[in-house]
């Protein structure tokens, strides 16, 4: 009961702490604000520009290499004599 | 009403504005984006040592109430000609085409992105059936995006076996036919994939992504043509060929990451790692540097690729004698190896008149070179021991490739 | 300690607690009436232009960019809002969030609008909305606080848009 003591406004506070934490505030803010997106906004800045192309050359690469995965590719068959 | 005094303002105001903040910031209203609709059409050509696929691609996707997202691909590979191991084991040259059709469809809820896929494949030899499924999701103000998949592939395989339809002999070379080889039969191979990524922006002008896949297959993973080499005193040239025995599984873990950062100047370079290893005691590193630079309506990219692994466990160019271990292969993917790829790329965006509901249409080339250099993989064909060539002193064998693509790419 | 003030501290916490879960419970993105920070910018007339001009109007703030494609998406629709209500008390302020004008006025030339185009070039004013998403649409009553702050855009965001429109309006 010793928290009682200490007045009103830490328990306002807590309550409020409890409220905040439940209502997912994150703490880490976002350092990049999302106003700030113009260049990772940019098509030139985009993993994938042209997906049927880059897993034309993905499915080459592991036709001929050992090596799969690891790219963020999804993708699949054989086509390999 | 006028302004409230300064300092009443930040108190009573910045605490009411924190809370409130606070509360919108929990509501779930910060969504992901679909991608635009688009149709694309590809042609490509891929043209080494000796063999030689003709490809197109189709694509189509579109949006559906800003939470629906469908995508649909039919490509086409005409292949001919055989890679040079397969070829130095007698098999004929062919005509093959394989078709692969690819269906996906992706839901987006808030900030969680789900997509469920599947592709078919066809040849007359290999049969491919495979699902996906992936789950992404943004936090952290957007800035992390965390995603998991999960893929699982069915392949049936055949061995062609070339038949001659008349009772004719010698058989007309009109009258061959291929079958599936009885004796073959049908053999099955399964693979499991599971895929967990991150992509992180860094700062303004940088950002990552980290994937990892671990991906193991079970069943016949090896080669119904391929055969495995020997030293055989017996025979004129030296050496003689054996199937080749592949362990019943494969298990691999690769990781790769992506950098990508954007040059004040308005260019983007993007530097790419990525780590392989499996059981059949494959190593290898894979490092990418690309370099992409838009002038007017053109985009150019350019990049270079360096490819290194080590050979399998069960690997040789020459075997001592048959059946000399539990499992052996002479296969050329298998054995160690540098590979050197450069490639350049233009994007032409162009308008169309009178058709203002395409918002972009683009043009685009690519070329791609691919070498690759075996340390421990030779010409079988040149084997020569008159002239002192002896087996397993053949020159190392060298791949040359061109990859030449050209697509059109529109988007509403 | 009494009993009594035990119990009322208790429930001073649970109500300071309820007050504020009550404030996160999400109507749609959540509403409030916090009194909306003032604000001047430079516009695309020329002129300076500041929040508080247009108290006693019901002003709609759209933080946008024209590299954000929903933000594009939904900018005729915003002009069609701003012909339909201007003259009932009602204003929209374009907030462009980029450091360079080059980028937006090439693209307001393709796809022009009415309303008012202010520059908020060093980020101040979308720190101080704490823009969380783009686009971000801002709805301030006519005594100047804020009644609801929409984030991204949809297909049919506009009609939520109307609605708070009609309703602050008519106050």
């Amino acid at each position: 009961m010793r928290i009682f003591r200490a007045g009103l406004l830490p328990l306002v506070l807590a309550g409020m702490g409890v409220a905040v934490a439940l209502c997912g505030c994150s703490p880490i803010q976002p350092w990049v604000k999302p106003y700030q997106r113009e260049h990772l906004a940019d098509p030139i800045m985009s993993f994938d520009p042209h997906p049927a192309s880059a897993s034309y050359l993905d499915h080459i690469y592991s036709v001929r290499q050992a090596a799969r995965g690891g790219t963020g590719a999804v993708g699949g068959g054989c086509g390999c004599n | 009403m006028g302004r409230r005094p300064a300092g009443r303002a930040r108190a009573g105001g910045r605490g009411w504005l924190v809370l409130a903040l606070c509360a919108l910031y929990s509501a779930p209203t910060l969504t992901g984006v679909l991608p635009e609709d688009t149709a694309e059409v590809l042609y490509d050509k891929y043209s080494g040592d000796d063999q030689q696929v003709d490809g197109k691609t189709w694509l189509i996707r579109k949006k559906f109430a800003d939470k629906f997202d469908v995508q649909y691909s039919r490509s086409t590979d005409v292949v001919s000609g055989a890679s040079v191991d397969v070829r130095t084991t007698g098999a004929s040259p062919y005509i093959e085409q394989r078709t692969e059709d690819n269906v996906s469809m992706q839901y987006l809820s808030g900030k969680t992105t789900y997509t469920v896929g599947f592709i078919h494949s066809y040849e007359p030899d290999y049969t491919s059936n495979t699902t996906t499924y992936s789950v992404s999701q943004d936090m952290f103000g957007d800035l992390t995006t965390v995603s998991m998949n999960y893929k699982r592939e069915w392949d049936d395989i055949f061995k062609m076996l070339k038949e001659c339809s008349t009772t004719t002999s010698p058989c007309p070379e009109d009258d061959f036919v291929k079958v599936h080889d009885p004796a073959f039969g049908m053999k099955r191979m399964d693979e499991r994939s599971y895929g967990f990524g991150v992509t992180q922006i860094l700062t303004r002008n940088a950002i990552l992504a980290i994937n990892y896949d671990l991906i193991t297959d079970e069943g016949f993973i090896s080669n119904p043509y391929r055969e495995a080499r020997y030293l055989d005193s017996t025979v004129a040239r030296g050496w003689s060929l054996e199937p080749e025995v592949y362990p019943g599984t494969r298990t691999s873990n690769a990781i790769g990451s992506d950098l990508k950062y954007y040059l004040p100047y308005r260019a983007a370079i993007d530097l790419q790692y990525r780590y392989y290893e499996d059981t059949f005691g494959i190593h290898s590193h894979t490092v990418q540097l690309g370099y992409t630079h838009p002038w007017r309506n053109w985009t150019f990219d350019a990049s270079a690729r360096y490819y290194v692994q080590n050979q399998a466990d069960f690997y040789s160019d020459l075997f001592p004698y048959a059946d000399s271990q539990n499992f052996v292969s002479s296969n050329q993917d298998l054995s160690a190896y540098h590979s050197y790829s450069f490639g350049i790329g233009a994007s032409y965006q162009f308008s169309i008149p009178h058709a203002s509901w395409i918002e972009r249409s683009t043009i685009n080339i690519r070329y791609d070179r691919l070498v690759t250099n075996y340390e421990n993989f030779r010409y079988w064909l040149d084997t020569n021991p008159a002239a002192g060539i002896n087996p397993g002193e053949e020159p190392l064998f060298s791949l040359r490739a061109d990859i030449e693509q050209i697509f059109l790419s529109l988007s509403f | 300690m009494s009993h009594s003030s035990t119990h009322s501290r208790l429930g001073a916490a649970l109500v300071a607690t309820a007050a504020t879960l009550l404030l996160a419970l999400p109507a749609l993105a959540g509403s409030d009436s916090a009194p909306a920070p003032d604000f001047s910018l430079p516009a695309r007339s020329g002129s300076t232009l500041s929040l508080d001009q247009f108290k006693g109007q019901v002003v709609m703030i759209n933080f946008w960019a024209s590299w954000c494609g929903p933000c594009r998406k939904e900018m005729p629709l915003l002009d069609d809002i701003y012909r339909r209500y201007g003259r009932m008390g009602f204003t929209l302020l374009g907030v462009n969030v980029e450091p360079d004008r080059g980028s937006a006025l090439a693209w307001l030339k393709q796809t022009p609008v009415t309303f008012p185009i202010l520059f908020d070039a060093d980020s101040k004013v979308s720190k101080l909305y704490g823009v969380a998403g783009m686009p971000t649409t801002v709805f301030i009553d006519r005594k100047g606080n804020v009644r609801m702050i929409h984030e991204s855009y949809n297909d049919g965001d506009e009609n939520v848009y109307l609605n708070e429109i009609r309703a602050l309006v008519q106050e």
